[in-house]
């Protein structure tokens, strides 16, 4: 089973799931095994394929959740935060807009993993 | 003893032009070892996206992209990878006379061609040769990034969402391994079919993926994307085509310049034991005369 985070809410594919392409926002991407392993990956966005045999992540980028840095996530949140407040112009309004929402997905995705291992 | 001054010299400076090649040789490589990695990096998206494209040319999407249809092919755009830099063999001139092949048959059909140029190299080689140049990239460097690119691949999308051009090609150098690098033209737009997979079989021909949010805004974005993500990937195909080449090409120049040099140090050596010979002669002659 793949538990990812589409444009339209967080979905879950099992097998026999009907075919589908959807855009990902950043947000964790998990992969559950059939001997219940799983593993858990930070994903920037991107795009999900299903099809019945298989199923394709074309991700911009992607992590593994172990890899993440907290600190630098924090700090990123914290900058994409201050030029938010800035009132910039649109193009670095968007820009903080968009690494703030990255920042906050990889927290996000941390948080999950420490939850877990606790 | 002043004998065979110029061979000397001109051992001297052969000399000098190889150790310049053999620096040349070795900077390549390790250039292309990097080179190789950062293509070894893309290929997968690359080669993934170019699957669920084929798979999409597969299914019946109710809205009709632009880039699905195929349309009456009065014009065709090329976008021609090739290098910033010469000194790579006959591996820009090989995927130039490529690229003059395919428009000399498009002319002979009576269809015109665009050319958005990639690389120093060929917007020198266009300018001269002429074509309908509409859009220039140089000096992308060893690390392109897709922001270097976007310009260029832009011009060429929008040509073809106005419906300027009918079909998009990309011309670049396919890496097959250090020794061969092969031209190739690969079609990026109408969307390619892939050949009969066996998605059709299982699925019949009548279905469609459900999208979300919705068939337009995905559909959009992934056909950008992949055109993008193709265009990137020449690039740096091509980049890690160019280090091989030079390095081939810099190890034969090497070659050469040994064998050039050994051949010229013979000739030198004969003529330096001539010289010997001679004056020993003289001498023997001179005190046989007194």
């Amino acid at each position: 089973m793949i538990i990812a985070s589409g444009d339209l809410g967080d979905l879950g594919i099992t097998p026999g799931h009907a075919p589908l392409i959807t855009s990902l926002k950043p947000g964790p991407v998990r992969l559950v095994f059939e001997n219940g392993e799983d593993e858990l990956f930070f994903v920037s966005g991107g795009f999900l394929e299903v099809i019945p045999s298989q199923v394709t992540i074309l991700a911009d980028t992607a992590e593994r959740a172990e890899n993440l840095d907290e600190a630098a996530a924090l700090h990123a949140q914290d900058e994409a935060k201050r030029l938010l407040d800035e009132q910039q112009s649109e193009f670095e309004y968007s820009r903080a807009a968009v690494e703030l929402a990255e920042a906050v997905a990889r927290l996000r995705v941390i948080d999950q993993l420490r939850r877990r291992r606790a | 003893m002043a004998v065979g001054k110029e061979i000397r010299t001109q051992i001297g400076s052969i000399k000098n032009t190889q150790k310049i090649t053999s620096a040349m040789q070795l900077v390549a490589a390790s250039k292309m070892r990097k080179a190789q990695d950062r293509m070894g990096a893309t290929r997968p998206y690359a080669e993934r996206i170019l699957e669920v494209i084929g798979h999409l040319a597969y299914a019946n999407p109710e809205y009709n992209h632009l880039y699905l249809d195929e349309r009456d092919v009065k014009r065709v755009g090329y976008i021609v990878v090739s290098t910033d830099r010469g000194l790579c063999g006959g591996l820009n001139a090989n995927l130039f006379k490529k690229v003059v092949a395919e428009l000399g048959a498009h002319h002979g059909n009576g269809v015109e061609v665009d050319l958005a140029v990639i690389g120093s190299k060929a917007i020198g080689f266009f300018r001269s040769f002429g074509g309908n140049v509409v859009a220039t990239a140089g000096q992308v460097g060893d690390q392109p990034t897709v922001a270097d690119l976007i310009g260029s691949v832009k011009v060429m999308m929008d040509a073809y969402e106005e419906g300027k051009i009918d079909r998009l090609h990309v011309v670049f150098n396919r890496f097959v391994n250090t020794m061969t690098q092969q031209p190739t033209v690969q079609q990026l737009l109408p969307l390619p079919k892939e050949e009969q997979s066996d998605l059709s079989t299982s699925m019949g021909t009548h279905w469609d993926y459900i999208y979300e949010p919705d068939a337009r805004e995905v559909l959009d974005a992934l056909l950008v994307r992949y055109v993008e993500s193709l265009v990137y990937q020449s690039v740096v195909e091509n980049l890690a085509c160019e280090q091989a080449a030079r390095m081939v090409a810099m190890k034969a120049a090497t070659d050469n310049a040994g064998e050039l040099i050994e051949g010229l140090e013979l000739v030198y050596n004969k003529a330096r034991q001539a010289a010997i010979t001679q004056e020993i002669s003289e001498i023997v002659g001179g005190a046989a005369a007194l």
